[in-house]
């Protein structure tokens, strides 16, 4: 029965107060330098065309800048010496690089936002009405069902819970359910009356 | 807002979740705000610090800490704008490619990343590795047959149906103002409206995340607009740090100006062109030291984006074209013709969406917003997997469009014929016949363009996160394309008709067809949202070449023109007028010969006008006037007889004022005397203690007289954002002109529903 409430209260707080800490964590993560450069992470692509009988091809190598050019990445050169010239002249040397760590983190840190929204989401529109429901009894859950400003029952809940519950606690849950109720009043101006948004 | 931190001693790091207490100069709800008084408190609040700052140092420093918190708030604004765009563009990226397979070495890979290091990648299949593993693959264990095909479209439209499912959900259940574009809303809230809760937090964390999760399903819109609201939500947090800017109206609004250029520098990498985006489009009031801001602040969030790297080549944008070959004066023939298209396109967009949109807010459509989303995604997916220009995401389509063919293409849209004795070097092709491939292309683009054009009309406006900037571009660039082509094969196969003969030599590079598509995004995208000079820099911003502006001005010039001359009104300035914001365009024209008397209010057999005097209204009757009536203010006159006006109090200030008074001060009952007077008369003793509110009291409304034009008054109300304007008669008060009347009035004179006007 504690946790019930509790529950709520400490998803609302977590995921308030971890979502800015992951946000910081992306932030310093990805304007770090990367210096610590996989080997994987450049490379020198040349994509020369078709010449005589030999077929277009993409050659790739890890190379610097510098030597990012035909010469030194097409190996083994496909034509002989004196048409090298002609054959490197068709042919788009680009340097390119990118991040893997970056681009796993952003990943990572994505889906591992969407997890907890998604998460929370099952949480507010499956779980807690049916332990409140289990908790309060039928009749009040009917009672709150689509009032806006009435929050009675909960308010019965507060006062028979929390009588010596922390302060921090109290301010999530009411935070809470003032958010709830925010919610509530788009969702009707938008969804249902709209109003705003068309 | 404002907190008292001291009510539980719990400390100032838990009060942002007490409920803000409402004072004395915040706003209510679905009000607009009195930019005069925000301005005279800045002012005064500039000039108090400014005086300050003479007596010692702490208070010197803080002058100039002051000073400068706005050029701290546009670089946090930039840092996380660009961050958040980063993260997008990656997740998109991915999750895009999720939908037809996964890399097996990394899951995070999307397809070409997947590729990047492999060896097994020829010239003709530039992205067949051993790593990428398609659904069909991993399933079944083939990769081509029929069965192939129908599991791989099976679990595409699958994988669709999944992503918009679940933005629909996130949406609803925690963020209902995530939905839509947010410009319509971004507008109205800058010229002074307020929507509490638009650019909140949770806002700012739901619709990145569900933006990824609705372009990735292959729905045709796109990311710009949405960004905006992003990067005005990231303005609002930070506003919020500084009491300068959290405090006042309209300080906050000059830094939701410049978050709004932040948001189009960093969707279309064009940070010149999103100040001017913000300063045409968006912005009511744009100081010049705003623009200086926001140019600052897009340049961080560009310069963030470009450190992240998302494409892999230090650009910013998908489709940065690098061509410098030169465009001909016979080609502004079928340029103009692109424009004509564009603004046609548009007026049948902008018609046809709001059609839709007017249907889903009146009829039993708007009751099942969750399935509207569902059926539309299916529809999309269901018909876009099998051309494989609609198959792929909007970016990629206009990337490759915009792309000129040289010979290292190996797509089907360059499947030219090649002399193969050709020696010229990379990117001075000559002009050369299509092949088969481009024929088939041809007509794959056809139908991809009349599918687009059909989808977007239902896509724009469900209540997902929507933008219609990437959309318009792929109308206008498939046309583009088909027309370009059209053109260059004309001139290779009839050059010696009398207008290839001047400027086109056989043997020599005429035309580019990537140049024509790029001509016809830009002539779309300005027929819809009736941008033009914004437009014309974002898209030469994007391009690199400033040899292309004539042909892009062309362009955008004529779509404007055509599109205007079918209705006035963008889709921006539409939608405003669908949901009845009360925005006041500073584009009208109010010609019409009205007087301020045909406006103002009470009318003909109205209720007098419901105003107070300065000493003899009583507690009692002033809340009888606030419980029967729900106007904003209420004007305060000398005396019913001489009606001679003193001054102007609001509503809530009254509300709040006397609700103090009953706790606070003693004496005050229900008999009390208001007085809006200096100098309160001696009273005798038995009577009760009189309140004074002079101090709510805004002695300098503003006053017309009833013979002054309306276009003078819509002139007034327009450049002063006024709220409500006092008609008075040789002194003594007539009526009262507010906002509303004035949308209402102008609406009526362009026979439009002067109902529709909904807030005030």
């Amino acid at each position: 029965m504690v946790f019930a409430g509790g529950g709520s209260r400490l998803t609302h707080l977590s995921l308030e107060l971890s979502l800015p800490c992951l946000a910081t964590l992306l932030l310093l993560l990805l304007l770090q330098p990367s210096d610590a450069k996989n080997s994987e992470d450049v490379r020198c692509k040349c994509i020369c065309p078709p010449y005589k009988e030999n077929f277009g091809h993409i050659y790739k190598k890890n190379v610097s800048q510098k030597d990012c050019d035909c010469l030194h990445v097409v190996e083994p050169m496909p034509v002989p010496g004196p048409d090298v010239e002609a054959y490197c002249l068709r042919c788009e040397c680009k340097y390119e690089e990118r991040s893997s760590v970056t681009i796993k983190a952003t990943i990572i840190i994505y889906l591992s936002i969407l997890g907890l929204l998604l998460l929370y989401m099952v949480y507010l529109t499956l779980l807690e009405p049916f332990l409140k429901r289990r908790l309060f009894g039928h009749s009040q859950m009917l009672q709150n069902e689509d009032d806006v400003g009435d929050h009675q029952p909960f308010a019965n809940a507060h006062d028979v819970l929390s009588r010596s519950r922390a302060n921090v606690l109290n301010k999530v849950e009411y935070a809470q359910q003032r958010w709830k109720r925010q919610v509530q009043e788009q969702r009707k101006s938008v969804f249902d009356r709209h109003v705003v948004l068309s | 807002m404002s907190t008292t931190g001291e009510m539980n001693g719990s400390g100032n790091l838990m009060d942002f979740l007490d409920e803000p207490v409402p004072d004395s100069g915040t706003y209510e709800d679905f009000h607009t705000i009195d930019w005069l008084r925000e301005k005279s408190r800045d002012t005064d609040r500039h000039r108090k610090i400014t005086s300050k700052s003479r007596e010692s140092i702490w208070d010197f420093i803080k002058s100039l800490l002051d000073a400068w918190s706005g050029w701290v708030v546009m670089l946090f604004i930039g840092l996380l704008a660009g961050t958040i765009a980063g993260v997008n563009d990656l997740a998109v990226d991915w999750m895009t490619d999720l939908k037809e397979g996964v890399c097996l070495s990394a899951f995070w890979y999307s397809h070409e990343q997947c590729c990047w290091t492999s060896n097994e990648t020829t010239f003709d299949n530039r992205d067949k590795c051993p790593q990428w593993h398609t659904w069909s693959e991993l399933m079944i264990g083939l990769t081509d047959g029929g069965s192939a095909y129908v599991l791989n479209y099976f679990l595409y439209v699958m994988w669709a149906l999944a992503f918009s499912f679940l933005a629909v959900s996130l949406v609803r259940v925690f963020a209902p103002y995530a939905c839509g574009s947010g410009i319509p809303e971004i507008k109205t809230i800058l010229s002074g409206f307020i929507i509490r809760g638009y650019l909140g937090k949770w806002t700012l964390l739901i619709k990145p995340v569900t933006l990824v999760l609705v372009v990735s399903s292959g729905l045709s819109l796109g990311k710009e607009g949405p960004m905006v609201h992003v990067a005005c939500c990231c303005g609002n947090l930070f506003c919020s740090l500084f009491s300068k800017y959290s405090k006042n109206e309209a300080k906050r609004r000059e830094v939701l100006s410049a978050a709004a250029a932040v948001g189009v520098s960093v969707a279309f990498g064009a940070p010149i062109g999103g100040v001017l985006f913000s300063l045409e489009e968006v912005s009511y009031y744009f100081p010049l030291k705003t623009l200086w801001r926001s140019f600052f602040a897009a340049l961080v969030a560009a310069f963030t984006l470009r450190s992240i790297n998302p494409f892999g080549n230090s650009r910013l944008v998908l489709f940065y074209v690098e061509y410098h070959t030169p465009w001909y004066m016979a080609e502004l023939i079928p340029f103009i013709l692109l424009g004509v298209f564009g603004g046609l396109w548009g007026t049948l967009f902008i018609r046809a969406n709001i059609a839709w949109c007017r249907r889903r807010k009146t009829t039993q459509l708007g009751k099942y917003p969750v399935l509207e989303v569902i059926a539309v995604t299916a529809i999309t997916a269901i018909l876009a997997f099998p051309n494989p220009y609609t198959r792929r995401s909007t970016s990629k389509l206009v990337s490759e469009l915009f792309n000129d063919c040289g010979s290292l293409e190996s797509s089907q849209l360059c499947d030219y014929i090649n002399d193969p004795n050709m020696t010229r070097p990379v990117d001075d092709i000559p002009d050369r016949p299509a092949g088969p491939g481009v024929y088939s292309a041809l007509w794959q683009l056809a139908l991809a363009l009349i599918f687009k054009i059909f989808i977007t009309i239902f896509t724009f406006g469900m209540k997902i996160p929507s933008g219609l900037f990437i959309p318009s571009m792929a109308v206008g660039a498939i046309a583009g394309r088909i027309v370009g082509i059209a053109v260059e094969q004309m001139a290779y196969h009839h050059h010696d008709w009398i207008i290839f003969r001047n400027w086109c030599r056989p043997g020599a590079d005429c035309v580019t067809p990537g140049l024509y598509a790029m001509v016809g995004a830009a002539a779309c995208l300005g027929g819809v949202t009736r941008m033009t000079v914004s437009l014309v820099v974002i898209m030469f911003e994007l391009t690199g070449g400033l040899e292309y502006i004539v042909p892009l001005m062309a362009a955008a010039v004529t779509s404007k023109w055509v599109a205007d001359a079918f209705g006035k009104e963008g889709i921006y300035e539409s939608h405003i007028k669908l949901n009845g914001y009360p925005f006041l365009d500073v584009k009208d024209e109010f010609t019409h010969r009205t007087l301020a008397t045909d406006v103002m209010r009470p009318r003909r057999n109205e209720p007098p006008l419901a105003i107070l005097t300065q000493d003899s209204t009583t507690v009692e009757d002033v809340e009888a006037l606030i419980k029967d009536t729900d106007y904003n203010g209420f004007p305060v006159v000398v005396s019913r007889e001489s009606e001679r006006l003193i001054g102007f109090v609001q509503r809530r200030d009254l509300i709040l004022a006397i609700k103090n008074a009953r706790q606070k001060q003693e004496g005050v009952v229900s008999n009390s005397v208001v007085y809006f007077i200096e100098d309160v008369p001696q009273l005798p003793a038995s009577s009760p203690q009189p309140l004074k509110l002079r101090r709510i009291l805004n002695l300098s409304p503003f006053t017309v007289t009833d013979h002054t034009p309306m276009e003078t008054v819509v002139d007034i109300f327009r450049k002063l954002g006024l709220r409500q304007c006092l008609v008075t008669r040789s002194g003594r008060l007539l009526g009262i002109i507010t906002k509303k009347d004035v949308l209402r009035h102008m609406a009526q004179m362009a026979n439009q529903d002067p109902e529709s006007i909904m807030f005030n």
